[in-house]
């Protein structure tokens, strides 16, 4: 890629949780939900992060708009650290991030009309002059796919794809350069899913959009993706361009995702590697490799020492004592 | 939990020392001297000023609240203005006619509210449980003097069934309980039945369907335990409305109990036990709510932690 | 040899009678199936699906929900209409169900092993002790380590993938003839679905009971069913053995559905869709429900709705476009 600079930089991303104390004496309780993360985010790419529940994922996503504070580390948008923003610069940089939840009726006020909505989200980021409004939220619902006659109706007048598209043309009111999209075709029906996965595909070409998209489903993210990362437990375990990651999986824990995933298609029911146990807690994660607990080739050295990211081949790097073995 | 049950301990000291503070102010504001109840008509100026001094009513106000701290510090809680007894003798003898009397309330709250909260429930939208939801509304409504004064006419004056006032035997137990009950039983049965229609309609109910469970296994084995959570707070909370509804009831009924001396002692500007009998009324609802929130802790953790 | 028919569901109608007017939720399902059999029941959301297998055991929400037509025959005898008592002596012993919240499908404060063991006491008649002990060995054979002291814990104190297992160990306690799964792993993480999709697969072959499973997850269905339903707008679409059926769908909605999944093996530049959305429940249309969508759909198909044609056996699809009506109304003679 030469060198590119990338629009987002994340470095040393941690976000810790701390419980109220349950006992007398007892220690405070830490929940470590994103534990020292790094990467990078290229204008134009769709970089998804793919895991399941309480890898941190999500957590991510929420940190980089600092909707919770992180605890530490560094999170740079055209190279200005987010973390060090006063509330006020920060509102100013939220213009060009912008999130999609997984459930938009959740986040849709019920007694605001489409129109109230997106007028409000471009009169607080003040990008689009009053006068040229009312052109600029015809063209989103044109953009969308909805009719400009629904600019009048309420939230509970759409269907869950329907509310999911004014949730992307809100989030595209005020022209952000980085779109988050925290699981947000998931609750949604296959067919509907693939409206919506189409849609954020076109408009990403269209308008230059960059996609940070988080999401559980990996052939969801295997449509979508450019690079992906893979995380377990707060930390990254492997990270690659889609081609390579799919084709070849190395970490332990991806090549057992993957196997997991029932499928329709055909000559595709390979050997499964069914993972022992639960994820263990993110309160006190295991030592060393934090997937050793679950991992069928774990090692002693696997349970002393933490295992560091590195480059297996081209942009793919993973976090494994044992990668070239598993190459 | 211990953390929860020290922080909560630690908060009575200054909830103590607030009520102390206000009803001393408040005893201070009110129009009437002591001194002067206590010496009798046409006491002398001199034997008044006595009085005060030797009561120490001269002092300055705060002094006056410091010395009473410090004595509740050492368990003396002063003596009577008008017998001159320890207060703590006199709320010794009262307060297990109170505390009695409020059990009995407590008992009938909970019983009549449970039973005609969960049968509303069972069937919702039936007669019956219209017509114990009209009685609910009323219960709440009606205010305790007014109550007890309807069912003292009723049925001790025009049926002559129970003793009108008095705390003598069994029978004098019952009107008072009803009437200082009723109101709360009312409010439980309304959580009660709005609480048991939640649960009935979650899941897990589904499931105990699924498994053929008996329909009243279902209703008290698998809904009334989770029901309950709600209804204890608000049971708490009655515990509470039930001390303050003493101070009436007692009058009403002419019952000696804490409420009863409290008023007496107001109404003779007798400072030192109106003090003492808040005091320990405070106490008394301060501790019961300790015990409530705990109960609350132990019940609602299963469900919180998801 | 004829295989014996564990459970018939025949022309099952269940309504629900609401202050908008009638929703015809399930409209006509029928299916049947055969001991130690897995049949799949997909579809989207609001296609009656659920409502379906609720009605088995009649568990629907009543009113206003009813069962208004069919019949639903256990090993040949219909249990429509059966009076309470009875129909308790089927749920949880020759029919049982697991569902898709494993959070709160279990009570809150009821020990797990509890929960179990008062399912035995009723329908084995055990005593509480050798109940108890049952309800641990089942903890076991579901793959709960440390199983006596899991039993004593109550469900927040277990992991989502844990409480899942729980339910299937109640589910199977008095081995019935028929599990019911309602969405059973929609709520877990991928490599916990994997486990207890395993689990099932692995007490079905020991155990020897016929599961309906009900999923809107395709690559569930494909993991673990001999045969799939599809149903569409609380009707059964299409239906036939699994691998026939993914590989040649009939009906323009299963193919449209199967087009609309993001392909995990394979790269793709744009996804099929299905365009507008299900009709309401409240009114459907006179002709084929899944007519306005249908890039295929002709003036037939919108006047009367198609019967489910039987192609061959077991495969069944509910288009005109398999009916000789097709045919003669493509050359013109209808």
């Amino acid at each position: 890629m030469g060198e590119v600079q990338p629009i987002l930089e994340v470095t040393n991303l941690k976000q810790y949780f701390y419980l109220k104390k349950e006992k007398l004496f007892g220690e405070k309780q830490i929940v470590r939900a994103v534990d020292d993360i790094s990467f990078q985010l290229y204008e134009g790419e769709t970089l998804s992060i793919v895991g399941e529940s309480g890898c941190g994922k999500s957590t991510t996503g929420r940190s980089i708009l600092r909707l919770d504070e992180p605890t530490d580390g560094s999170i740079s948008l055209f190279g200005e650290n987010l973390l060090e923003m006063t509330q006020k610069q920060l509102r100013v940089a939220r213009k060009d991030i912008q999130i999609i939840f997984q459930d938009p009726y959740a986040s849709l006020n019920p007694r605001r009309t489409i129109r109230q909505m997106l007028t409000e989200a471009m009169s607080i980021q003040d990008v689009v002059p009053k006068e040229k409004q009312e052109a600029r939220m015809i063209e989103l619902m044109q953009l969308v796919g909805l009719q400009p006659e629904y600019l009048e109706r309420y939230p509970h007048e759409f269907s869950g794809g329907q509310r999911q598209r004014i949730g992307i043309a809100r989030a595209l009111s005020v022209n952000p350069k980085i779109i988050i999209c925290d699981e947000s075709v998931s609750a949604l029906d296959v067919s509907i899913q693939a409206q919506i996965l189409n849609l954020l595909k076109k408009l990403q070409k269209e308008l230059g959009l960059t996609l940070l998209f988080i999401s559980h489903d990996l052939s969801v993210v295997r449509h979508i993706s450019d690079r992906v990362i893979v995380m377990y437990l707060g930390k990254i375990v492997e990270i690659a361009n889609k081609k390579s990651l799919f084709d070849t999986p190395v970490h332990p824990y991806t090549r057992a995702l993957f196997s997991a995933i029932p499928t329709v298609e055909k000559g595709q029911k390979r050997e499964r590697i069914i993972l022992k146990g639960d994820v263990p807690s993110p309160l006190n994660p295991p030592s060393g490799c934090r997937f050793h607990t679950r991992c069928p080739f774990a090692t002693e050295q696997c349970k002393q020492q933490e295992p560091q990211l590195v480059e297996v081949k081209d942009g793919h790097k993973t976090a494994c004592h044992y990668w070239e073995n598993f190459l | 939990m211990a953390v929860f049950i020290l922080k909560r301990l630690a908060q009575v000291i200054p909830v103590i020392l607030g009520v102390t503070l206000v009803v001393f102010l408040i005893m201070q504001m009110v129009p009437g001297d002591s001194a002067v109840i206590l010496a009798g008509e046409g006491a002398s100026e001199q034997t008044i000023e006595d009085l005060r001094e030797s009561l120490g009513l001269n002092k300055p106000i705060y002094v006056q609240y410091f010395d009473y701290i410090k004595g509740v510090v050492q368990g003396d809680f002063g003596n009577s203005l008008k017998n001159g007894k320890p207060v703590l003798e006199e709320i010794s003898t009262r307060l297990p006619i109170t505390f009695e009397l409020a059990m009995y309330s407590i008992a009938i709250t909970i019983i009549l509210g449970l039973i005609a909260g969960i049968v509303s429930a069972i069937r919702p939208y039936s007669w019956l449980d219209m017509s114990f939801m009209v009685i609910a509304l009323l219960g709440i409504s009606l205010p305790s003097f007014w109550l007890g004064i309807l069912l003292m006419y009723t049925f001790a004056i025009n049926l002559g069934w129970l003793p009108v006032a008095g705390w003598e035997s069994p029978m004098h137990i019952i009107l008072p309980a009803i009437t200082l009950g009723a109101g709360g039983a009312a409010i439980v049965a309304r959580m009660t039945r709005s609480s048991m229609l939640e649960v009935v309609n979650q899941d897990f109910i589904r499931t105990a369907k699924a498994k053929g469970l008996k329909g009243y296994v279902i209703i008290f084995k698998h809904a009334l335990r989770n029901a309950m959570i709600p209804v204890i707070t608000v049971v708490g909370l009655q515990f509470g409305s039930l001390l303050g509804g003493t101070v009436l009831v007692e009058s009403v009924f002419a019952v000696n109990g804490l409420g009863r001396m409290i008023v007496d002692a107001i109404r003779t500007r007798d400072l030192p036990v109106v003090q003492g009998g808040v005091l320990v009324a405070s106490l008394i609802f301060v501790f019961v709510n300790l015990i409530v929130d705990i109960l609350y802790r132990v019940f609602n953790k299963r469900i919180d932690l998801n | 040899m004829e295989q014996q028919k564990v459970l018939e569901v025949k022309n099952l109608k269940t309504h629900f009678f609401t202050k908008e007017g009638v929703s015809k939720a399930v409209d006509g399902v029928s299916f049947y199936l055969n001991k130690g059999e897995t049949i799949g029941v997909v579809g989207e959301s609001g296609c009656g699906k659920s409502m379906t297998s609720l009605s088995i055991l009649n568990l629907i929400p009543s009113p206003p929900g009813k069962i208004v037509e069919g019949e639903i025959l256990l090993h040949g005898k219909n249990i429509v209409g059966l009076p309470q008592e009875e129909l308790r002596q089927i749920r949880g012993k020759k029919i049982s169900m697991i569902f898709q919240e494993p959070m709160t499908s279990l009570n809150p404060v009821i020990t797990v092993g509890e929960q179990i063991a008062e399912t035995i006491r009723l329908h084995e008649k055990l005593p509480r002790k050798q109940a108890w002990d049952k309800a641990v060995e089942m903890l076991r054979i579901v793959g709960i380590p440390s199983p006596e002291k899991r039993a004593k814990q109550e469900p927040y104190q277990l992991s989502g993938g844990m409480r899942q297992r729980v339910m299937i160990a109640m589910a199977l306690a008095c081995s019935p003839d028929v599990l019911i799964a309602d969405e059973p792993t929609t709520a877990l993480d991928v490599t916990i679905q994997a486990q207890i999709l395993e689990i099932l697969k692995d007490l079905q072959q020991k155990m020897g009971m016929s599961i309906i499973f009900i999923t809107h997850d395709l690559g569930v269905v494909s993991e673990m069913c001999d045969k799939v339903a599809v149903m569409y707008a609380g009707q059964v679409i299409e239906e036939g053995a699994t691998e026939e059926l993914f590989e040649q769908p009939l009906h323009p909605y299963t193919r449209g559905l199967i087009d609309s999944l993001p392909k995990l093996y394979e790269e793709q530049d744009e996804l099929q869709t299905i365009e507008g959305s299900v009709p309401s429940p409240y009114k459907y249309p006179v002709g084929c429900r899944y007519a306005d969508r249908c890039p295929f759909a002709r003036d037939l198909c919108r006047e009367a709705q198609p019967e489910l044609i039987e192609m061959a056996k077991g495969r069944k699809v509910r288009c005109y476009q398999y009916s000789e009506k097709w045919n003669l109304q493509e050359s013109g003679e209808l």
